[in-house]
């Protein structure tokens, strides 16, 4: 059981910075977040892609200011639980109980939500018969390479992992990389590298075309493919891969009783708490009259609501508002010795 | 200003009046037509509000941008005339385009 004053959901950027808001403040906090990673959207959909609307900052990248924002709340020491969904909430007296999907469990104050638009899952096959052999034949990530050994495997998808996939599996597999174009998404260098795969023989290159059923009983034994142009191909399988990127998906917050509109959750202005006690929401989750979308507006949002979480962590206690430029408090917090 | 009708996949069909201007996504989002998620609000990072456009306007949209392909290799079910709503801006010249939602995003 991790004891914190609160939890954060989502190492975006708003979560991140709410930490920092929290850690002055003088709370302590705990960060779930189902990526591998801290940095949310921005690490995730554009860490290369400038962003220049940061004030003060005219120009930087979303890993940039990922790096910077956990350089931020370093001093706080600031505990991560990535890989991690936090699946079960229960009210507890004044606290909260939390599980996620690992199994780790929090005793808390209060929660930020601070989930983006949601968790981060794979995308998946259109194919409805897909869904019977997930996690057995199919998978959307790997995570023991050894068993395709000797074996043959169908790779769909155009973008750095099914290209960075398709060339590893062709030293120990059979690897037919299925496109829906002729073009791919991955780096140029990765593109040259399966031509020069393809040429050799090494691997089997099917562009325009398009999963069009799979067969087999217990385990995958073909998948059938479609052309552009209509012919379909069926090719042995031993086992099917799909990279087709992230979706994003509120998953179990949805089940909450939280005041939901439109795939976000519903707060006041005063301190982004929701319509339950102790559980507040903040970033491109949350929903407000004018609200907006923006890194910015996050970070705004997650400094009143870590205000707010105070009179549930420390009751009988009065906050008093400080400048980090002139409070001791702040400074001692943030490690500044002088 | 520009008529643009969207058939969903309950086979209806809204025909809405969108400003010059505002995007065929931002039109969906705005009069509340269903099926379009836009997930990162129109930054080309998600392929949410993925559609299909009625053959003969596809040569009249501007061509697609660096980018813009590579994000339909993502989408549920992309065809030869999908495109992302985000990206199509609306203007007059858009008076009457006609696009077809899919059954889902992802």
């Amino acid at each position: 059981m991790n004891k914190t004053d609160v939890l954060i959901i989502g190492a975006g950027p708003t979560g991140l910075f709410c930490a920092h808001q929290l850690g002055i403040i003088g709370l302590g906090c705990e960060i779930v977040d189902n990526l591998d990673k801290a940095g949310g959207q921005c690490i995730e959909l554009y860490p290369d892609k400038p962003i220049y609307d940061i004030p003060a900052v005219p120009e930087c990248t979303g890993e940039e200011l990922t790096n910077n924002l956990l350089q931020q709340i370093k001093p706080f020491n600031v505990k991560f639980h990535l890989n991690e969904r936090v699946e079960e909430l229960k009210k507890n007296k004044n606290r909260w109980h939390v599980k996620t999907s690992g199994g780790v469990e929090f005793d808390v104050a209060a929660i930020v939500i601070a989930g983006g638009v949601g968790s981060f899952e794979p995308r998946k096959f259109s194919v409805k018969e897909c869904e019977k052999f997930e996690g057995n034949s199919l998978f959307y990530s790997i995570k023991d390479k050894s068993i395709f050994k000797d074996k043959t495997i169908s790779i769909f998808g155009g973008g750095d992992s099914a290209l960075d996939w398709a060339i590893e599996l062709s030293n120990i597999s059979k690897v037919n990389l299925i496109h829906r174009r002729d073009g791919f998404s991955g780096a140029e260098s990765s593109v040259q590298k399966v031509k020069e795969l393809y040429d050799q023989g090494k691997l089997n290159l099917f562009t325009k075309c398009q999963m069009d059923s799979i067969i087999g009983n217990k385990n995958i034994e073909s998948v059938k493919i479609k052309h552009d142009e209509g012919e379909i191909k069926e090719i042995k399988s031993d086992y099917v891969l799909g990279f087709f990127g992230l979706i994003m998906q509120l998953g179990p917050i949805l089940d909450w009783g939280l005041n939901i509109d439109k795939k976000a959750v519903q707060v006041n202005t005063e301190n982004f708490e929701t319509n339950i006690n102790g559980i507040f929401a903040i970033g491109d989750i949350c929903s407000y009259p004018g609200k907006l979308k923006l890194i910015l507006s996050g970070f705004h949002e997650g400094a009143l609501a870590a205000r707010g979480c105070f009179k549930y962590a420390k009751p009988d206690e009065k906050l008093r508002f400080e400048f980090t430029t002139t409070s001791k408090a702040a400074q001692e917090r943030l490690g500044i010795k002088k | 200003m520009a008529k643009i009708t969207y058939h969903t996949h309950d086979n209806k069909t809204h025909t809405i009046d969108v400003q010059n201007g505002l995007t065929v996504m931002e039109g969906a989002i705005q009069n509340d037509i269903p099926g379009i998620d836009a997930d990162c609000g129109g930054g080309m990072a998600c392929a949410t509000c993925h559609v299909y456009v009625k053959e003969q306007w596809l040569v009249k949209l501007p061509a697609k941008e660096d980018g813009e392909e590579d994000m339909l290799d993502m989408a549920f079910e992309p065809k030869n005339n999908s495109r992302l709503s985000c990206q199509l801006i609306v203007s007059d010249e858009l008076d009457g385009l006609e696009v077809n939602i899919p059954s889902k995003q992802g």
